[in-house]
């Protein structure tokens, strides 16, 4: 029943099962329980293209103060804003190590990450814990990035 | 002894032995047709098609299964602290299991009613009843965890129910125990049972939109056992019916003198008039006392409060309420079909099951066709409510269902078998056995207005021989027939958590769509929460010491503390900072007395802790979430009575030995 290990040691996605099944059964209808299940993204899941994130100058204030917040509650517990790897990498630097498009997919998509990005991969092999999905929408996780870029002194 | 006589007195003893077990049917495995096992089998990744709700009976829990795998996915705690969750354990779940008598850490879990919506399964609750302390919770089915609880005053063995009207307007609670009323001294003897004794049964109301239950109003009755009751529905909705036994008034030896007579009750009950005479001012507050208990899923903390006023009806001031049917021998089930037209009385002891006809009961009513009254309460000719009687049956009929096709299914106690015959002709159409003594059964939806009657599940109470034994206790079980065609077919049996009573099973579908899987952290309004380790800290007050701790794979913070002392009482709110589905935290600290805790994402949970002995105490995560799991743990340092070791907490750094061992008020933060 506990993903964890396997999925720890497999990074496959076995997260099949979300949300949103808007059906209510009929007595005549056959259901096709897996049908109904299928094809229902998390609402912060879908993959981010490149171009799909600006960047703009100067820095939107309001975006690095909500950044913050959000960080304090669900990312500072696992990343430091140093260079200093607690149980993921320091945040310092980040933004000129990875894309927008790469962290916010990181942050919002971590299960396609794990699956098929070569460098989510081997952080995954140096951390041993996967980069727990934190319920973030891509809003947030464009906060986040806003909080990041500041903290790499942009 | 010769022998000879040894040897027949041997024989005799087998042919004894023989008898007791001749009830039992033979040929289990050919009982097992060739495509039995496609028919049960679900395929690894794939899911069942019905939630079966299963009542764990005395471990006061509920069994949550797949049907037709019969696969176990959860156990949850309604009335019994639970060693897997914590609840009734937890600082915040305590209160759940509070009652007007304590605290009550185990309780009886009989029947189960899930919501309903114009007489089908809504799939938004399901109520069940505590037995031996009356009680009824509400368990929300979109955590599957027990959202409410209420405690029933003027009762005793709550076991006639919970039963539940059409559209969920009433939750009904029958008293089985017959007992002088919680206002007047009870202090008498106790044979003057007929003077003093009297039973209630008890209106719940849930509110429509937050399930919220009260109780509506109780109504006093004769001191007679209520057993089971069931809801009229469609032509007969606004009526209950309660099966009673020991009309007797027998307080001892019920098993020869609550059988004496040849009948005994079915009550109905005309609730909407109930509704009337509550409106009209009949109703009589009384001074009472009993607990109810609400779980606030923002504050993820319970509530108990004591209420002490019910509003009871009496039936001498409430004419035309109350009726009694006269039924065969004990009656035990007494279940409405679909149509709400036929109410089946299963008489335990009765060689026949009576079908009554609602339209006849209002007939009979309408020209007074009474049999005199019973303690001033009319009772209707047997003859005026009869439909009709199903012969020859079986022995031992207990519970109906129905498949929605115009057939009950009969679970018969002494010959183990399941009878189905139709509700029309009342000809008895196909037996199968059960293994063995099978107490209640389910049909999913069977006892709505729209069952699904694909299967029919046996819950048995006797399981010796079908499984690997496990010393003297063994395993209780279930059974899975296939009713889609015209003969019944067993295609599996699974075995249960606890004593299966009744039990519901609904689609799938209804369910799984909604499954709550975490809590947003944004949202936790604990008072001792930490959202994220920036809030993480450790405070004083006199001797209590509240920690506000947080879990995230894979520390713990803090996870040192020190300046701790021989009575303080500690208090470790740890908040899973998880964001993710299926990714609970643990926390155990040597020594404990009371238990471990286990927080859901995004949840605040505390354990109580007072260390006994001066040490160093280890406290770690119980629950395997990561590959760094086994490194989740941490240290309380517990210094005597009067020292002066400074209050510290850090993770990461511990900074502690430059700290000012002097300044014992002064929390010391060190930060990772
Ligand atoms: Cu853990």
């Amino acid at each position: 029943m506990k993903t964890k290990l396997s999925l720890l040691l497999f990074f496959f996605s076995a997260f099949m099962i979300e949300s949103c099944v808007s059906k209510t059964p009929t007595h005549k209808e056959k259901l096709d329980l897996q049908e109904l299940t299928k094809n229902q993204p998390e609402e912060h899941g879908a993959e981010v293209k490149p171009g799909d994130i600006q960047l703009t100058y100067p820095l939107n204030d309001q975006w690095v103060t909500e950044g913050k917040s959000i960080y304090d509650v669900k990312c500072s517990s696992c990343h430091k804003l140093t260079d200093e790897k607690l149980v993921g990498p320091g945040w310092k630097g980040v933004t000129k190590r990875r894309s927008p498009e790469w962290i916010i997919n990181m942050v919002t998509n971590v299960d396609m990450m794990l699956e098929k990005d070569p460098v989510a991969q081997r952080l995954l092999e140096d951390c041993l814990v996967r980069m727990p999905n934190q319920n973030l929408n891509r809003d947030e996780a464009r906060k986040v990035l806003e909080f990041q870029r500041k903290n790499d002194g942009e | 002894m010769s022998h000879r006589k040894l040897m027949a007195s041997l024989a005799l003893t087998a042919v004894a032995a023989g008898a007791l077990y001749s009830c039992k049917p033979k040929g289990a495995q050919a009982a097992v047709s060739g495509d039995a096992a496609e028919k049960a089998y679900v395929a690894p990744g794939k899911y069942d098609e019905f939630y079966n709700i299963v009542s764990g009976g005395f471990n006061g829990q509920l069994g949550i299964y797949g049907i037709p795998s019969g696969r176990l996915f959860r156990v949850v705690p309604v009335f019994s602290q639970s060693t897997e969750s914590g609840y009734g354990f937890s600082e915040e779940t305590k209160p759940m299991l509070n009652t007007s008598h304590g605290f009550v850490p185990w309780d009886d879990l009989h029947h189960l009613a899930i919501s309903e919506t114009n007489g089908e399964h809504d799939g938004r609750w399901v109520f069940v009843n505590g037995n031996n302390t009356p009680r009824i919770a509400r368990i929300d089915l979109s955590t599957f965890r027990t959202a409410e609880i209420i405690e029933i005053p003027n009762s005793a063995g709550n076991h006639s129910s919970p039963f539940i009207t059409e559209n969920s307007e009433y939750v009904v609670a029958g008293t089985r125990f017959s007992v002088p009323l919680d206002d007047q001294n009870g202090d008498v003897p106790i044979n003057t049972y007929k003077q003093n004794f009297r039973g209630t049964v008890s209106f719940i109301h849930p509110d429509p939109t937050t399930g919220n239950m009260s109780i509506a109003f109780q109504i006093k009755t004769p001191g007679v056992n209520f057993d089971l009751a069931r809801a009229g529905k469609g032509k007969s909705h606004g009526w209950m019916f309660f099966s009673c036994y020991n009309t007797e008034k027998a307080n001892t030896l019920l098993e020869v003198n609550a059988s004496a007579k040849d009948k005994d009750f079915i009550m109905a009950v005309n609730w909407k008039k109930a509704e009337e005479y509550l409106k009209a001012g009949k109703g009589k507050k009384e001074a009472v006392k009993y607990a109810h208990n609400v779980y606030n899923e923002s504050t993820h903390t319970a509530t108990s409060t004591m209420m002490n006023e019910v509003t009871t009806l009496d039936p001498k001031e409430c004419p035309d309420m109350l009726y009694f049917i006269p039924c065969p021998k004990s009656p035990h089930g007494c279940d409405t079909d679909p149509t709400g037209e036929y109410i089946v009385g299963s008489g335990k002891l009765a060689a026949l099951i009576p079908v009554f006809s609602f339209t006849k009961i209002q007939q009979a009513i309408a020209n007074k066709t009474y049999d005199g009254d019973y303690d001033g309460i009319p009772v209707i000719k047997y003859d005026a409510a009869l439909y009709g009687e199903v012969q020859k049956p079986g022995l031992g009929p207990l519970h109906t269902e129905f498949d929605g096709k115009g057939n009950a299914y009969t679970s018969m106690f002494v010959s183990s078998e399941i009878v189905k015959w139709n509700i029309k002709d009342l000809k008895v159409l196909d037996r199968v056995p059960t293994y063995y003594s099978i107490g209640h059964l389910s049909i999913p939806g069977g006892p709505t207005a729209k069952p699904y009657g694909k299967y029919v599940i046996a819950y048995n109470k006797i399981t010796k021989d079908r499984y690997l034994p496990t010393g003297p206790e063994l395993t209780q079980s279930a059974q899975l027939y296939d009713i889609s065609g015209d003969k019944m077919k067993l295609i599996l049996d699974f075995p249960t958590n606890g004593e299966p009573h009744y039990a519901e099973a609904i689609p799938a579908s209804m369910l799984m769509s909604k499954q709550r899987k975490i809590y947003k952290i944004e949202e936790n309004m604990h008072p001792f929460v930490a959202k994220g380790e920036g809030q993480t800290k450790v405070v004083r007050n006199g001797n209590r010491v509240d920690v506000y701790m947080t879990a995230i794979r894979s520390h713990l913070t803090p996870d040192n503390i020190e300046g701790v002392k021989i009575g303080d009482e500690v208090f470790f709110h740890v908040t899973n900072l998880e964001q993710d589905w299926d990714v609970p935290h643990g926390f155990a600290v040597k020594g404990a007395n009371n238990a471990e805790i286990l927080i859901m994402p995004g949840e605040t949970q505390t354990l109580a802790f007072k260390p006994d002995r001066v040490g160093i105490f280890p406290f770690y995560c119980t629950d395997f979430c990561s590959a760094l799991h086994q490194e989740m743990q941490g240290y309380l340092r517990v210094s005597p009575a009067g020292s002066n070791v400074a209050l510290l907490f850090s993770t990461g750094k511990n900074n502690g030995a430059t700290a000012n061992p002097a300044d014992s008020s002064k929390a010391k933060t060190t930060k990772p």
